[in-house]
């Protein structure tokens, strides 16, 4: 054997160890990272997290504000967010073969989907909470309605191509017009993708920060009124985790391993879904 | 046959293209609305910065200064640290996402590809704050007792170079943003990396094992110029993440209004300063500046986004696709 033979092994060698020590360096850091937040956050886990609000600094209390107010504005955003995303990509998939304006509104989505988020909170301050004279829950859950679109007009637009043409003109051929070839026979085709879809959208805006912070602001209390500034997770997670109060600290811990452990669930969770009744065929 | 004339029933007709009408107009609207918000984020960002860019013109781009106070505002700080953070997340960042890339195409067993996969998309999708509070409670202090010492002893008295790890180990700092975002960025590009291996068609590879090349040869001489625009695509759009990523640079990067050459200096990038000091601003110059940051912010990522964009198209269009 030539040199040139091990040395071109050699390099082979050196190269591919390289390449599986990237790999186990990319997941250490997910171990590491979930590792911190089980041995910090468990602790914070208790009845009290859900049932009490955010206390001062010194007292005890939990986050009940804060998830409240996430969850109402999340579902809020996803439930805006969620119909404009899907019609926007039906029209995209459906009626915008051949016409020009289609690619240009593909590409200014895609540029929505991947711009600054603070950015779009920026926006919504301007136009909302400018306009309104004061913070709201519902200027925050707009900002995240705003990234919710994006996401779900990509996914609507993917899933609703996959279906293939012959079924929507079979039904055309039996003289159901168009409309109704779209909303029964295309998306029902596309139903689990565009599900799945709008879960990680979902799964997605639950770990917003930016937007919310001059949006929906933070609140101390308890409060159910969207029109005003609405307690939320992530803020509050900035908020505590940057002060210099320990037990502010261990609840911004809880705080962290809750958001993080349901947006794992919400992600594997959509994988499965999409997966489902996909296997065997 | 009788001549019965078999008439249309046209009553259901007018009633049918009224209803797709409307469903077109409809999904229409909301195609034509992703439009009118990117339009209406533009204006009112343009709308919010002219105060500021009227009264400090083009050389609010070029001053350091930053004195609420004394109203003088420059953003030269917050450029110079955004792109600095996002260029050493590119340097740590793209080796591994490609390493990572490589490993799962060609050296993966087939069963462990798709955990892989996932895990890493896990990875990406872990919010940013969480990377945040990581980094301020186990990254920080990691670098400042181990790592920090070591490089300013050993590169830091290289001179020249040597310039950029001296000072005191602070933990935060220029540095530590930029490998959290590292971190942050690796995922997106090693996905797309992924994917873009993937289109190159098998038979191109077969026969370059099949005239004796190893692993590395194939990688690098049949699928990387293969698929050469969509790598820089996928690039580029881990780089205009990185460029807008907030909240785990808001937590390490010490929040200083300052450029050193020293990496391991405090500094601040303009989504840091947005988050930190949006909701304090006192007065319409101090507010209509933080604006014009996020004008510029916006204006980068605009532009990296569209060539990424172009990039991608390319590679799909050779792949035909």
């Amino acid at each position: 054997m030539t040199p040139l033979y091990w040395r071109r092994r050699a390099t082979n060698v050196v190269v591919m160890t390289l390449a599986l020590g990237a790999t186990a360096l990319g997941l250490v850091w997910l171990v590491l990272v979930l590792w911190t937040l089980v041995a910090n956050g468990v602790a914070a886990i208790t009845p009290s997290l859900f049932l009490e609000s955010t206390p001062p600094p010194g007292s005890s209390g939990g986050l009940a504000n804060a998830i409240y107010g996430s969850i109402v504005m999340t579902a809020v955003a996803t439930l805006i967010g969620a119909p404009v995303g899907i019609l926007a990509g039906t029209y995209l998939a459906e009626y915008g073969a051949g016409t020009r304006i289609a690619p240009t509104i593909r590409f200014v989505n895609d540029i929505l989907l991947s711009a600054p988020s603070i950015i779009i909170g920026l926006f919504v301050y301007e136009v909302m909470v400018l306009k309104m004279g004061h913070f709201s829950g519902w200027a925050g859950a707009t900002a995240l309605a705003i990234i919710v679109v994006p996401v779900v007009v990509r996914t609507t637009e993917d899933m609703l191509n996959l279906v293939p043409t012959a079924l929507r003109e079979a039904a055309a051929a039996l003289g159901a017009p168009k409309w109704r070839v779209i909303v029964f026979i295309a998306y029902r085709a596309a139903m689990q993708g565009m599900l799945t879809g709008v879960m990680l959208a979902f799964a997605r805006i639950a770990g917003e920060t930016a937007p919310l912070l001059f949006t929906a602001l933070n609140n101390q209390f308890f409060s159910t009124d969207m029109n005003a500034p609405m307690a939320n997770l992530p803020v509050v997670i900035f908020q505590f985790a940057m002060s210099p109060y320990v037990d502010w600290q261990s609840l911004a811990w809880g705080g962290a391993l809750l958001i993080t452990v349901t947006i794992l669930v919400l992600n594997i969770a959509a994988r499965l879904f999409a997966a489902w009744g996909s296997f065997g065929r | 046959m009788t001549d019965t004339v078999y008439s249309l029933d046209l009553s259901g007709t007018r009633r049918r293209t009224l209803g797709d009408r409307l469903f077109k107009a409809t999904a229409a609207g909301f195609a034509f609305l992703v439009l009118a918000i990117l339009a209406a984020v533009i204006l009112a960002l343009v709308d919010g910065a002219l105060p500021a860019l009227r009264e400090f013109g083009i050389g609010f781009l070029a001053t350091e200064e930053w004195d609420p106070v004394l109203d003088e505002f420059g953003a030269l700080a917050p450029i110079y640290g955004t792109l600095v953070t996002s260029a050493i997340a590119m340097l740590v960042g793209i080796p591994v996402a490609f390493g990572i890339a490589v490993f799962i195409t060609e050296l993966c067993p087939a069963w462990l590809k798709r955990p892989i996969g996932v895990l890493i998309e896990l990875l990406a999708a872990i919010p940013s704050i969480i990377y945040g509070i990581w980094g301020l409670f186990v990254l920080a202090p990691f670098l400042q007792r181990h790592v920090q010492p070591f490089l300013i002893d050993t590169l830091g008295t290289v001179p020249g170079v040597g310039a950029l790890f001296r000072g005191p180990p602070l933990g935060i700092g220029i540095f530590t943003a930029g490998i959290i975002l590292a971190i942050m960025v690796l995922p997106f590009i090693a996905s797309i990396t992924r994917d873009v291996f993937e289109t190159v068609p098998p038979i191109l590879k077969e026969s370059a094992y099949g005239l004796g090349a190893t692993t590395w040869e194939v990688v690098r001489s049949v699928v990387v110029p293969y698929t050469r625009a969509g790598i820089v695509g996928g690039v580029m759009l881990g780089l205009g993440r990185a460029l807008g990523e907030t909240m785990a640079v808001t937590f390490v990067v010490g929040n200083a209004h300052r450029i050193d050459t020293s990496l391991f200096a405090p500094g601040t990038t303009i989504s840091a300063a947005l988050a930190n000091e949006f909701t304090e601003a006192v007065g319409d110059l101090y507010f209509s500046s933080l604006i014009a940051l996020g004008l510029i912010l916006f204006l980068i990522t605009f532009t990296v986004l569209s060539l990424a964009k172009l990039m991608l198209l390319r590679l799909q269009q050779k792949a035909g696709t």
